[in-house]
């Protein structure tokens, strides 16, 4: 690849194509699929209130080190998870893409989102701005950060146990 | 059509219909949620003057406001005008309002200060109105409480035992303080509030709702409302219900296991309580915080404060944060952390919580057996040496305690 970035930065079309690998892992619940994308220093993070909240200070709808999400994803596997058994069926949207930022071997991008979720309680439509940390690595891409700023963070929500 | 509260609570089994019937829903409203003392936040919300923050009472928008002297007010947020919203901000700091829609200006404590062109109404201060004020707020251990009765029993007879419990989350603080800084978490279900406040003392509920999260995370606390448990749960008088879990705790016997940790892991707090205690530190350290559900709507689930919010009979607003202990910083970030883990839309135990509120009211649709059954223990309770009533650590004692008290708000005849 002969961009800008050289041989660390990601393409677009890179990029486009894990966040929407990404995105059907999730809607499609393949909770082994998605957590292996993780990096170890990973972050998971959910704001509430608003986008910039300080989260060691602040409450978060999710606020997950990689520990937490392997935990948050044992819970979902085991079946009991109520608020997710049975699963949300479910289907989200990615555009706007957009390289934010390449610091050495990671890529920050960002994007717009739009999920339909339909469940026993009825259907529920949420959307936002995700911004990744992609990270290149010898067999692929992973992902190092992802923040999901909904745009009805200050409002309340319905329970949101899929993964967003 | 007159609601028969005697008829639809009974010592054993309440009706469906309180939960689904909207006319009861416009009745509690009255009767309890305009009347009685409500938790609307906490001082530490608004801790400089000028401080506001928008709050509810109810379906009632309200801004709690901090003046120039240090009081905390509570103003309903509506023009004297108009009717419109004078506060459209979450939260700021200003000494006054100015509604947007013609330029009233009110102060931070309600009066009205000016409105333009004035001499539409004869001059300046002609006009004897301001913005409805809550006609009682009080504060007990910082959480501010309003009661829309302007007469009635102080908050001090309100809280009656339950002031104790929230004693006991105070002193776990080494300033003797606890904050409400974090924010709030707001979490919709669409389930009646009732449901709500029943589940908060229901002992018999977490192994069965919450055993994915126990399973994967080997926590201790499903173990704490088996049935070999020593906790208890106590129906504190006034509606007011506690899990009291310091049996299980005592018997533990070490310092900081009620938060699932060691003292080893927090040896700032725990050196800072034990310079301030002394001996009875350790009393403290091990005992814990309480769980303790004050009526109708303060939630202290030991680490988290709860504040529950009626919005129509099948809807309800669950507010929540996380307990901030002044002068603890290595605790606070831990019980953020803890927090944030367990509550709220994705919280690990309560989106569960929320998803049983929510089947819950669906499946009372259905028309039989009309009943919902609150026996459990009934055959097994005690009076305690304080004169409450107690059952197991899994036991409908505190539910109980909850409807006795309801009935007794709803039933008055001077509320109508």
């Amino acid at each position: 690849m002969s961009s800008l970035a050289g041989h660390t930065g990601l393409d677009l079309h890179e990029i486009e194509e894990f966040l929407y690998r990404e995105a059907r892992l999730a809607d499609e619940h393949d909770y082994d699929g998605w957590e292996a994308l993780w990096t170890d220093d990973a972050l998971y993070w959910v704001p509430a209130g608003g986008p910039d909240i300080d989260p060691e200070r602040q409450m978060s709808v999710i606020y997950d080190n990689r520990s937490r999400i392997s935990t948050r994803i044992s819970q979902l596997k085991t079946g009991k998870r109520y608020s997710q058994s049975p699963p949300s069926n479910m289907r989200r949207l990615i555009s706007n893409v957009e390289v934010v930022a390449v610091e050495g071997t990671d890529t920050v991008a960002g994007a717009n989102f739009l999920l339909v979720e339909s469940r026993e309680r009825g259907t529920t439509l949420w959307a936002g701005r995700t911004t990744y940390r992609l990270r290149r690595v010898e067999d692929g891409i992973r992902l190092a950060y992802k923040k999901v700023v909904l745009v009805n963070s200050a409002e309340a929500l319905s329970t949101l146990s899929f993964l967003i | 059509m007159t609601v028969r509260y005697s008829e639809l609570i009974q010592p054993e089994r309440v009706h469906g219909s309180l939960y689904t019937d909207p006319g009861v829903f416009a009745e509690e409203l009255e009767r309890i949620w305009y009347r009685t003392w409500v938790c609307v936040g906490h001082v530490s919300e608004v801790a400089r003057p000028g401080d506001y923050v928008r709050k509810a009472v109810g379906t009632q928008d309200v801004i709690m406001t901090r003046s120039a002297d240090g009081e905390v007010s509570l103003l309903l947020n509506r023009c004297a005008h108009r009717g419109n919203l004078v506060c459209e901000d979450a939260r700021g700091n200003s000494s006054s309002f100015r509604c947007p829609y013609h330029g009233w200006t009110y102060r931070n404590t309600g009066e009205l200060l000016g409105y333009p062109y004035n001499q539409g109404y004869g001059g300046k201060g002609k006009l004897s109105l301001g913005l409805g004020r809550v006609p009682r707020v009080d504060t007990y251990q910082g959480f501010v409480f309003a009661s829309f009765a302007a007469d009635g029993p102080s908050l001090k007879e309100h809280l009656g035992a339950a002031a104790g419990e929230l004693d006991r989350l105070a002193r776990l603080s080494p300033e003797g303080e606890i904050e409400l800084t974090a924010g709030w978490l707001k979490h919709r279900a669409k389930a009646n509030w009732k449901l709500l406040v029943e589940n908060e003392t229901d002992g018999y509920h977490p192994q069965f709702v919450h055993g994915s999260v126990f399973s994967v995370t080997g926590s201790h606390i499903g173990s704490l409302y088996s049935d070999k448990s020593t906790a208890v749960t106590r129906d504190l008088g006034g509606g007011h219900s506690e899990n009291d879990l310091r049996p299980e705790f005592r018997r533990m016997g070490t310092p900081m296991a009620w938060f699932g940790t060691s003292e080893a892991k927090v040896p700032e707090y725990v050196r800072k309580m034990r310079e301030l205690h002394g001996e009875q530190a350790e009393e403290i350290l091990i005992e814990g915080a309480p769980h303790v559900m004050v009526f109708p709507n303060l939630f202290v689930a030991e680490i988290s404060v709860f504040m529950i919010q009626p919005v129509a009979v099948d809807e309800t607003v669950q507010h929540v944060t996380a307990v901030q202990l002044k002068g603890a910083p290595d605790m606070n970030r831990r019980l953020l952390s803890q927090c944030v883990g367990s509550v709220g839309p994705a919280g690990m135990l309560l989106a569960d919580d929320s998803e049983m509120y929510e089947r819950n009211q669906r499946g009372m649709a259905a028309r039989m057996p009309e009943w919902l059954d609150i026996r459990r223990g009934v055959g097994r309770e005690r009076v305690d040496e304080n004169g409450f009533r107690v059952g197991t650590a899994n036991d409908e004692t505190g539910m109980r305690g909850f409807w006795s008290h309801y009935r007794s708000l709803m039933e008055r005849e001077d509320a109508q």
